[in-house]
């Protein structure tokens, strides 16, 4: 089911979460007897500890965060992750907002910056604007209506990651 | 009153659309009730006992005269003809129609209001002192201040999804009368030596289920980095505020279980990346915004007006109201006027949609066409001349606005509570009405002089109770009505939370309650200067719990007995 926006497309896919067990039974598939998915999710402590494994498993990783992932360890770890996915256990629980905009503002990360768990149409204006810009809809959510949501507000007021000068500097009047 | 340029106004006209196409798809099906509850709450919608009730934002507490009628005409065509005015400079509605709401988001828009976060778990409404800019104990006008925080608030994209709601007050006058330190965020705008504007920050304080009065996290912090700063307070809130349990999410916990200097490392470890950054403010944008907002045209007036002099002997009624409703002004020949929505017999802080078509009259011919709403849910005219005192008294008291009774007993402060809330364990209305038949003689009412009296209908305390000189709290006890009495409370600079007296009482028993406090109070006072919380103050609640529960009228004692154990 293609429920997955990344910079403005929709694709196909979805990434498994890999916890340990996951990961090793991954890896010690054949080449060739792979059933690869597009790309795994990997938990941050799991990436961390098992970095030079995940290196070899053929399929793009992505590097799971959560609210009680530790920023800081994160942040030394970034100019190895390709791609990091925040994980929304609720759409009500808005932690990954400051944490990506964290990643992107205070520890200037380029990369994919993906949005996974409880997502849906209604947070994507914000989401897009604290600097993801890979979504990962639930499976309810109608993707190409979801698209439309990027442009809710045309004049947002506030400094993001998407726009670092608050509306204020650029305001004329 | 600021006024919207095109960009302040499209941001509303796209929540409008935004609201609009989320009520439609909840309405179709395909937005549960669960996805939609956050949603709606951001916009204001509250499912009630009745009816959904819907809260909408005064920003900082001003109105102009065009936005009172259209609030009245929202409350005439798609309410049943009247609003309630709340503790935080909001109007509420308790009857619309939940597919009608996006028309009625609409109808505010087209007069530059909205509905944007007064509830949820969001920033909440920005509110300020009711004499901003026109009091003569002001130090810094927080209007401009107040405005510039509701645009960085308004649709935050970090702060949408808070652990809780989170709310934020400034004051710039010496008296503080925004309740700055029983608020998430309360900020008190200061001068340097030098001249230069600055806020001293306090952070933690709030009334709810546990009240704590706020700490202060900075004593100064130069304007230029008020948005960072605050960014960085709600920063290290939202990534580690607790979210596990809803009675500990508050920032206030937060600080209580750090301890502020922790606290205060992280929020200083935030800011030290983004403090002078884009964010910094810039003298531009306050001149910009302190620009447009409109500015009356006062007139050359002697300080002291004679006609008002005469009348004052003459007319001994409007004595009474000078000296309750009418405040001073920083501008020679003019004063200020509440008009009290407390008048006995009719639900505190409520409108009728007749009363704010005509408060909209009165402002344009008496005020330049402006209005504020106080927290203490009345209505303020900021800028009367002394001189047309008694024709606008006059008229007042004609529309039962004119109750001499600001800062007294009967001016209480009331949450709808039971018979609106569904949060409400009790009701709070006929409890504030019995209180007010009871102390409707106005010499009593005089004579007993300033009192705050707070009523709450449940833990969330959104009638303050915790700060009320007198406070009363609707609790449930085995599925019926009761009520907890506090005394020693207050707001403002010398904030105080106040003390439980004893057993709480049943709905028919807590007039007679306060009756008693007034008596020993009365008894007690050391002279007619010293007020309700100043003798509680100097003798502590024994006394007035001794008078209360009986030890000191022993004919009523077994009746105390039984509701002490009731």
């Amino acid at each position: 089911m293609a429920n997955l926006i990344r910079r403005g497309r929709i694709e196909s896919g979805n990434w498994p979460r890999l916890d340990a067990d996951g990961l090793t039974a991954l890896a010690t598939q054949k080449q060739g007897e792979r059933d690869s998915p597009a790309g795994v999710l990997i938990p941050f402590e799991l990436w961390r500890s098992k970095h030079d494994l995940c290196a070899t498993l053929g399929t793009e990783v992505g590097v799971l965060i959560g609210d009680d992932d530790d920023l800081t360890e994160v942040a030394a770890h970034l100019p190895h992750a390709g791609l990091i996915a925040v994980h929304f256990p609720r759409f009500t629980n808005g932690c990954g907002y400051s944490i990506a905009r964290l990643l992107r503002g205070r520890y200037g990360y380029q990369g994919e910056l993906r949005a996974v768990g409880d997502i849906m149409r209604d947070q994507l204006f914000y989401l897009g604007r604290v600097g993801f810009d890979a979504f990962e809809l639930r499976d309810d959510q109608d993707c190409e209506h979801a698209l439309n949501a990027f442009s809710d507000f045309t004049h947002p007021y506030q400094a993001s990651s998407d726009e670092p000068v608050p509306l204020f500097r650029r305001r004329v009047g | 009153m600021y006024v919207y340029d095109s960009i302040d106004q499209r941001v509303v006209d796209e929540r409008v659309a935004q609201f609009r196409d989320q009520t439609a798809r909840h309405l179709a099906g395909r937005l549960s009730e669960d996805d939609f509850r956050p949603l709606r709450l951001q916009n204001g919608l509250y499912i009630q006992r009745h009816a959904p009730m819907l809260r909408v934002a005064i920003p900082y507490g001003m109105l102009n005269s065009a936005q009172l009628r259209k609030l009245a005409f929202i409350a005439r065509v798609y309410d049943r003809g009247y609003g309630h005015f709340s503790t935080r400079q909001n109007i509420q509605f308790n009857w619309p129609e939940l597919a009608r709401v996006p028309d009625i988001l609409a109808e505010l828009a087209s007069v530059q209001m909205h509905a944007i976060q007064t509830s949820g778990n969001c920033i909440r409404n920005i509110t300020s002192d009711h004499f901003a800019g026109i009091a003569p104990d002001e130090i810094v006008n927080p209007l401009t201040w107040a405005e510039i925080l509701r645009q960085w608030s308004t649709l935050h994209p970090e702060f949408a999804f808070l652990p809780r709601k989170f709310k934020i007050a400034i004051n710039g006058a010496t008296a503080d009368r925004a309740a700055i330190q029983v608020h998430d965020i309360g900020l008190q705008a200061v001068q340097a030596d030098d001249g230069a504007i600055g806020f001293k920050v306090l952070v933690g304080g709030g009334l709810g289920r546990t009240p704590i009065i706020g700490q202060v996290l900075r004593e100064y912090l130069p304007w230029q980095h008020l948005l960072s700063y605050l960014d960085a307070i709600l920063r290290v809130y939202n990534r580690f505020g607790r979210r596990d349990n809803l009675y500990r999410s508050r920032i206030k916990i937060q600080l209580k279980e750090q301890g502020l200097e922790r606290f205060l490392a992280e929020v200083e470890q935030e800011w030290s990346w983004s403090k002078d950054g884009p964010n910094t403010l810039t003298e531009a944008e306050v001149q910009r915004v302190a620009s447009r907002f409109t500015q009356p045209a006062y007139r050359n007036l002697p300080a002291s007006c004679e006609a008002l002099q005469v009348q004052l002997v003459q007319d001994r009624s409007f004595a009474a109201w000078h000296r309750r409703n009418v405040h001073p002004h920083r501008v020679p020949g003019y004063a200020a006027v509440t008009l009290s929505l407390k008048m006995t017999g009719v639900p505190p802080g409520d409108a009728t949609a007749e009363q704010m078509d005509a408060i909209a009259g009165l402002a344009e011919r008496y005020s330049f066409g402006e209005a504020r709403v106080t927290h203490e849910q009345n209505i303020v005219l900021a800028d009367v001349e002394q001189a047309a005192l008694h024709e606008l008294w006059q008229e007042a008291r004609g529309l039962g606005l004119a109750t001499p009774n600001i800062g007294l007993l009967t001016n209480i402060i009331a949450c709808p509570g039971g018979d609106f809330c569904s949060l409400a364990n009790a009701r709070s209305i006929p409890v504030a009405e019995d209180i007010q038949r009871r102390f409707d003689d106005l010499d009593y009412l005089f004579d007993i002089g300033e009192l705050d009296l707070n009523i709450s209908g449940c833990m969330n305390s959104c009638g303050h109770h915790h700060v009320g000189h007198i406070g009363i709290l609707g609790v449930d006890k085995h599925g019926s009505e009761f009520y907890q009495v506090s005394i020693g409370g207050a707001q403002g600079e010398q904030a105080s939370l106040g003390k439980v007296i004893g057993p709480s009482f049943g709905a028919q028993d807590v007039g007679a309650a306060v009756e008693r406090l007034i008596a020993c109070y009365l008894e007690h006072r050391d002279s007619d200067a010293e007020r309700f919380i100043d003798t509680v103050r100097r003798l502590g609640i024994e006394p007035f719990k001794e008078y209360v529960y009986g030890k000191s009228h022993s004919s009523r004692t077994h009746r105390e007995r039984q509701l002490a154990s009731a």
